[in-house]
């Protein structure tokens, strides 16, 4: 029965934020004397209006479950991974330096390009898992540094190695691309591609890992309590490492999900892609579970796509759809907040 | 209690960094596009149906610099407002917060059966605007600043490519310092070293040439639009290797070159800088004066209006390569003209005039230049 209850519980508070994330915009735009009825249906129409829009939500969907899983998967092992943007860049640069360089018949060079972007993303993961596990450096800082680090060199190495028209790469070739006509086809010429399908794929990966398997099991007891688990005789450093390495990786496959799917080139970042921090946002959204994580990157994807629309089809300014979103992201990530604050309250009344 | 803390560090840190991430749009004003949409539709009921024009629809797509950047994703939407006050037509924008937007809003107007002629702002757009127009053949689509071919290197009879005759500006920019210039030695900033920053550099290389064939002409690209650092890095080396005006073709870099004059202003040297795409008059603005010399500007607003109108008079360009010169008064040196001698002016005016009158082509290429005599 408390099972029941405590499903429930973890069930309704990202939907109650949700809501009230949404009403807070509804609120904004009465303000600003817009129809935030009209504006959210824009908004609705934006995201599964017809295929095209569909299509493209499921698109921005693909790098940001893998964002997300990076984020979660560390999350599980208590490590927070703030570096997923920077590593989503390496494995974007890498996959992208594969699927140009190299000539390969597809089976393998496909193949090739994904593991590439996941290597890069796994050194980058791996730098602050070492100096973690090693000379307990706090890996928030080292991957806020790295993430600086990784967009100046990729920009770097695409300035001055790889640039072919205006801020661009070369287009990967044709062998290492995940662009589906097939999948174009069926959403009106939109930008989905088959790394969607292999972003479902890392949702059950991240499951089994760490659900399925010993090495997973030992990953989320160091989450749980380091002491206990080296006191079990589990080798807790190896394990941060390791964490940080795969969370790691799947940041770069996301990279790789950019590069080899939607661009199939890399650009010269004038910013972050802001892809890895929305990450951060869809795990806690998705309380580090795989379908959780899932959802919120559909949510969060259709906000991104949709938001367009909400300019296009019911006249909200573009900045003023940009606070809308920022308030729904607000109250979602103080979901979190307000389950602190009830928990409390309840091991309180417990205590009693 | 320890995972409490870190669940609370995280939701701080992930607030943190969205907000910050979405924040950037936000500090500047606000400008509804309904209040255009309105206007227009309200002279369209006021004139009655006079002209066969109201179902004409224009619209545009701006790159990541947004509607209000100052620049020409600025200058595009008024041409269009203005467009649109003029004959009472629609016109609207639809803002690109990074590149991944760009294929969706286009193609958003593209699917849109209303809009006549979709405007891509800017060259960053050029991949996708190429795809989305031969995915809708029967779309009209109109691109700024560059040449959309398709893989046989032909143009895309839906896609009008507005060019500019930036080496013609340039070149009386290059007259104006080529005889402000005390040291007899000036500098060129580009950007990313491409074809059309290369226009920049000739144009202007010949207008100091025309005028002052003994001065030097440094010239230095530093990789990218957006690296302010290195423009002003490298406009220490110019001014102190004894260079006194420096013209520069780099967007956002070109922010460290006005840094660095308003820096050696202060100290009492006497340095300039020479803006570009528009009246670079406040970024030279400091406390006791303007480093801002003169600037080419590029008049986008123009260009956009008169393609509007071409199109809605049926004679859309498609295929087309149209080049916004002198003539059309597509380029041409800025309004504010306070630290140029009328004397200056008048050598410019003359300049214009012989570029008019057909009397010499302005080089636009380094073999031109080198081949550029007068």
């Amino acid at each position: 029965m408390k099972l029941i209850k405590d499903t429930a519980v973890k069930l309704a508070i990202p939907l109650i934020a949700i809501f009230f994330g949404f009403f807070a915009g509804a609120i904004i735009m009465l303000a600003s004397g817009n129809n935030p009825i009209a504006g959210y249906a824009a908004l609705i129409d934006g995201v599964i209006g017809d295929a095209y829009v569909f299509g493209e939500t499921l698109r921005m969907m693909t790098p940001l479950i893998f964002s997300g899983i990076a984020v979660a998967f560390a999350f599980r092992t208590g490590l927070l991974n703030i570096g997923v943007e920077g590593q989503l860049i390496v494995g974007w640069l890498a996959s992208v330096v594969v699927g140009i360089v190299f000539d390969l018949p597809m089976v393998i060079h496909l193949p090739l390009a994904i593991l590439a972007g996941a290597i890069a993303g796994g050194i980058w993961g791996f730098l602050p898992g070492i100096l973690k596990a090693r000379f307990q450096v706090h890996e928030v800082i080292v991957t806020i540094m790295l993430n600086y680090v990784a967009l100046h060199v990729s920009n770097h190495v695409i300035r001055n190695y790889m640039l072919a028209s205006g801020q661009r790469t070369d287009f990967i070739s044709p062998t290492a691309s995940l662009t589906s006509d097939f999948l174009a086809g069926l959403t009106d010429f939109s930008r989905m591609h088959w790394g969607f399908f292999l972003a479902i794929a890392a949702c059950v990966i991240m499951w089994f890992i760490l659900w399925k398997t010993t090495k997973g099991y030992e990953l989320r007891a160091a989450g749980f309590n380091p002491n206990a688990s080296s006191y079990a005789g589990m080798n807790v450093k190896t394990n941060i490492v390791l964490s940080m390495v795969i969370s790691g990786a799947f940041a770069g496959i996301g990279g790789a999900m950019e590069g080899l799917g939607t661009y199939g080139f890399i650009q010269i970042l004038s910013s972050f892609t802001n892809l890895g921090f929305d990450g951060i946002a869809v795990a806690l959204l998705g309380g580090s579970t795989s379908i959780g994580i899932f959802l919120a990157a559909f949510l969060f994807g259709g906000l991104k796509i949709g938001a367009a629309n909400m300019q296009a089809g019911a006249n909200v300014a573009p900045e003023l759809v940009e606070i809308v979103i920022a308030l729904i992201i607000f109250f979602v990530a103080s979901s979190y907040l307000i389950r602190l604050i009830l928990n409390r309250l309840q091991s309180k009344k417990e205590g009693k | 209690m320890k995972k409490g803390l870190l669940m609370f560090l995280f939701s701080i840190f992930a607030l943190g960094t969205i907000l910050a991430a979405c924040g950037q749009a936000d500090d500047n004003e606000v400008e509804t596009p309904a209040d255009t949409g309105d206007t227009g539709e309200e002279v369209e009921d006021g004139e009655g149906t006079a002209e066969d024009t109201g179902d004409f629809v224009a619209k545009m797509v701006t790159d990541e610099g947004g509607v209000d950047d100052l620049s020409f994703n600025q200058s595009a939407w008024e041409g269009l407002k203005q467009f649109g006050e003029d004959f009472g037509v629609e016109v609207d924008y639809q803002q690109s917060s990074d590149a991944s937007d760009y294929a969706p809003n286009l193609n958003r107007l593209a699917r849109d059966p209303e809009t006549s002629i979709a405007f891509a702002i800017g060259f960053l757009m050029e991949d996708d605007i190429r795809s989305v127009a031969q995915q809708h053949t029967d779309k009209q689509f109109a691109i700024v600043d560059t040449v959309v071919t398709d893989d046989d290197d032909n143009t895309i009879p839906n896609i009008a490519n507005i060019t500019f005759a930036e080496h013609q500006g340039s070149f009386l920019v290059g007259v104006v310092a080529g005889l402000q210039t005390e040291t007899d030695h000036v500098g060129f900033i580009g950007g990313v070293e491409s074809g059309l920053i290369k226009k920049f550099e000739n144009g202007f290389k010949a207008g100091v040439k025309a005028v002052n064939p003994d001065a030097t002409v440094s010239v230095q690209y530093a990789q990218s639009f957006n690296d302010a650092a290195t423009g002003q890095s490298i406009a220490n080396t110019f001014y102190s290797n004894g260079a006194d005006i420096i013209y520069h073709a780099s967007g956002g870099t070109g922010n460290g070159v006005f840094s660095e004059a308003i820096n050696r202003a202060r100290n009492g040297e006497n340095v300039w800088v020479i803006g570009v795409d528009r009246d670079q008059h406040e970024e030279g603005e400091w406390a006791d004066g303007n480093v801002t010399l003169t600037s080419m500007v590029k008049r986008v607003d123009q260009a956009v209006y008169q393609v509007s109108q071409m199109t809605m008079e049926g004679n859309f360009p498609g295929g087309e390569i149209l080049e916004f010169e002198l003539a059309d008064h597509g380029v041409g040196i800025a309004e504010s003209t306070e630290n140029v001698s009328e004397e200056i002016l008048s050598a410019v005016d003359e300049w214009t005039q012989r570029i008019l009158d057909g009397e010499f082509e302005v080089p636009q290429t380094d073999e031109e230049f080198e081949e550029f005599e007068i």
